[in-house]
């Protein structure tokens, strides 16, 4: 038991070090192809040719391919992102600097999720068959359907600029906590209305797959109030696959981040990412994509290992059947 | 029964829920706007007339005017015709390219196996807007790119699912008495295999046809995707949110079309499901 425990944690180790790996030689690889000369860009057109080629053999890019991906390794493994080619910033700073903002949005998103889609789907499997429960059913599928950008627009239009409730766009510069929560109302809602949607599903079909285990009958049997069952033992297995799903929500967020804080003008990696694109830096966006992949593979490993302590019945061989 | 009347009778069973029936009218609808795109639109797409911008629905725009003149009901339509282009080029590379990958996983020495599984794991673990972000960085962005990383990410999904299907049926009675009888390895796979596991990859593709579409219009919408002035619902949305102060007409045209369409297929996609094997696809 301990040793295939420990041989699951063994090989979760090395598949999350095998993508963060495949990540970074992705990544490598594209740099080495990105048309343009960053010793260019970073001197502007004046730069005359011995300049540049200083330049050049300053960042290293004159020496052969395999001496710069050691080099981009050990960089990125003492923690130097490289420098950004537009402003001359360390990128790591500039990924630090705007991380909190992206990571609040996408935790206050989990939170709102979590805390009105969970209730939905217990009050939809416990009203099974009701019109509440057809009309909660579809909202879900609406939500998890429309695209989040899509959404984010909507909710733009109709509370920032025709009722004009919530301040539109950007965050608060003045470090006023309530003018800032009253920015992140809009972006956290539509960033979590698709996650609504799904965990409502999940919880309802999950605790109505349990509602009908033998030990649910055993306990009704037992004369145990229909309260209890509902709320202590139903709903602590229906919460099992909330968490894995919470896992590979993380990364999908990340993904919808983007466009949520772009639509609403907020700082944040995606707008860092986004604005980096349009001025070709490329170390800017290699940084903050590479960021982006290890936050998301690090919780899904803790999600994967979390899902394990709560349930141990599925620990291992989980790579096997994948539709889990 | 045939082909056609197990289809017909499908199709029955998925309109026969509200749900399934409203999904088959969307999705029918978007399909007809895409397959005859040049008759149904009342303009060419891209004729400028800015004289005329912004102008309100009437009986010549049917739903008005961009800011550049251009009718958007036309647009609109067109945009179909690009989403469904790709969405069907993406699908279908992953489709190929992830049964092929899955059915020789099943087939493949656990050592070899394992390691396409690894793969699997690998990409499914890549948050894969932001991997189209940084390869859209290099390369420019352009429909091609879409469509590739589209079918890179989707590739495990059809792979598990297909190395799944094969595993089950790998040690069938009638797998090996064809084996028996010196059936050669590609008979196997092509008339044996293949045909009985296509039912639920079908199935997973059409469920996927609203993620393509949602992420096609996402990379769009950034300017990152399909290219102005080709009209996708992307480029749509963004052209109208960048005057969303002026009007909203044409953003919120854009995405309603956009939400309904992607509405339509998770409907039909699901009913679908529903309809032949609800245990397809569960895992997301």
């Amino acid at each position: 038991m301990q040793a295939d425990t420990a041989r699951y944690l063994a090989s979760r180790l090395v598949t999350t070090a095998l993508i963060v790996f495949g990540a970074m030689l992705l990544l490598f690889t594209l740099s080495s192809i990105v048309p343009g000369d960053p010793a260019a860009i970073l001197l502007g057109p004046q730069a005359t040719p011995e300049y540049s080629k200083r330049m050049i053999s300053e960042m290293g890019l004159d020496q052969p391919i395999h001496i710069r991906l050691w080099r981009f390794f050990a960089n990125v493994a003492s923690g130097n992102l490289g420098i950004d080619i537009v402003s001359g910033r360390p990128v790591w700073g500039m990924i630090t600097a705007v991380l909190p903002y992206t990571i609040v949005l996408t935790f206050s998103a989990i939170f709102l999720a979590v805390i009105t889609g969970i209730p939905l789907g217990i009050f939809a499997a416990t009203h099974r068959g009701s019109v509440m429960d057809s009309i909660l059913a579809f909202i879900s599928v609406a939500f998890i359907a429309v695209p989040g950008f899509v959404i984010a627009i909507f909710l733009l239009l109709i509370f920032a600029i025709w009722l004009n409730w919530l301040p539109v766009l950007g965050t608060s510069r003045s470090g006023d906590w309530l003018d800032e929560f009253r920015r992140m109302i809009l972006p956290t809602v539509a960033l979590s209305l698709g996650w609504v949607g799904f965990i409502a599903r999940l919880v309802r079909t999950s605790m109505l797959e349990v509602m009908g285990e033998n030990y649910i009958r055993t306990s009704r049997a037992y004369g145990l109030s229909e309260r209890l069952i509902t709320y202590k033992y139903a709903l602590k297995n229906a919460c099992i696959p909330t968490i894995t799903i919470l896992g590979l929500g993380i990364g999908r967020l990340l993904g919808g981040a983007v466009l949520i804080e772009i639509v609403f003008a907020r700082p944040g990696l995606g707008r860092l990412i986004y604005d980096a694109i349009s001025e070709r830096n490329y170390p800017v966006v290699q940084g903050a994509v590479l960021v982006v992949v290890v936050v998301f593979v690090l919780v899904n490993l803790m999600v994967d290992l979390s899902y394990s302590a709560i349930d141990p019945r599925i620990r291992h061989g989980s790579s096997g059947g994948g539709a889990a | 029964m045939s082909v056609l009347a197990s289809l017909m009778s499908t199709l029955r069973t998925v309109c026969s829920t509200l749900t399934g029936a409203v999904g088959f009218a969307i999705v029918l609808v978007v399909m007809v706007c895409a397959i005859f795109a040049p008759w149904v639109a009342t303009h060419n797409p891209d004729a400028l007339d800015v004289m005329n911008r912004f102008a309100a629905p009437s009986g010549a725009h049917w739903l008005g005017t961009d800011h550049l003149g251009r009718d958007l009901f036309s647009r609109m339509v067109h945009g179909a015709s690009v989403a469904m282009q790709i969405a069907i080029l993406a699908i279908g590379m992953a489709l190929t390219l992830g049964t092929t990958l899955g059915i020789l996983a099943a087939y493949l020495p656990a050592r070899s196996e394992r390691f396409v599984l690894i793969l699997f794991d690998v990409i499914s673990s890549f948050p894969s807007l932001v991997l189209a972000l940084a390869v859209v960085a290099v390369l420019g962005p352009s429909t091609g790119i879409v469509v590739v990383i589209v079918a890179v990410t989707l590739v495990p999904h059809f792979g598990r699912v297909a190395r799944s299907q094969t595993l089950t049926l790998k040690n069938a009675p009638f797998l090996e008495a064809e084996r028996i009888l010196g059936a050669s390895w590609p008979r196997l796979v092509f008339f044996h295999v293949l045909p009985n596991i296509l039912g639920p990859l079908v199935i997973l593709a059409s469920m996927d046809i609203p993620v393509v579409i949602t992420i096609e219009a996402g990379l769009s919408f950034l300017g990152l995707g399909v290219r102005p002035p080709l009209a996708s619902w992307g480029t749509l949305i963004q052209d109208g949110y960048q005057y969303i102060s002026q009007t909203w007409l044409p953003v919120v045209v854009s995405s309603v079309a956009l939400g309904l369409a992607t509405l339509g297929f998770t409907l039909f996609g699901e009913a679908l499901r529903d309809a032949v094997d609800p245990r397809i696809g569960r895992e997301h």
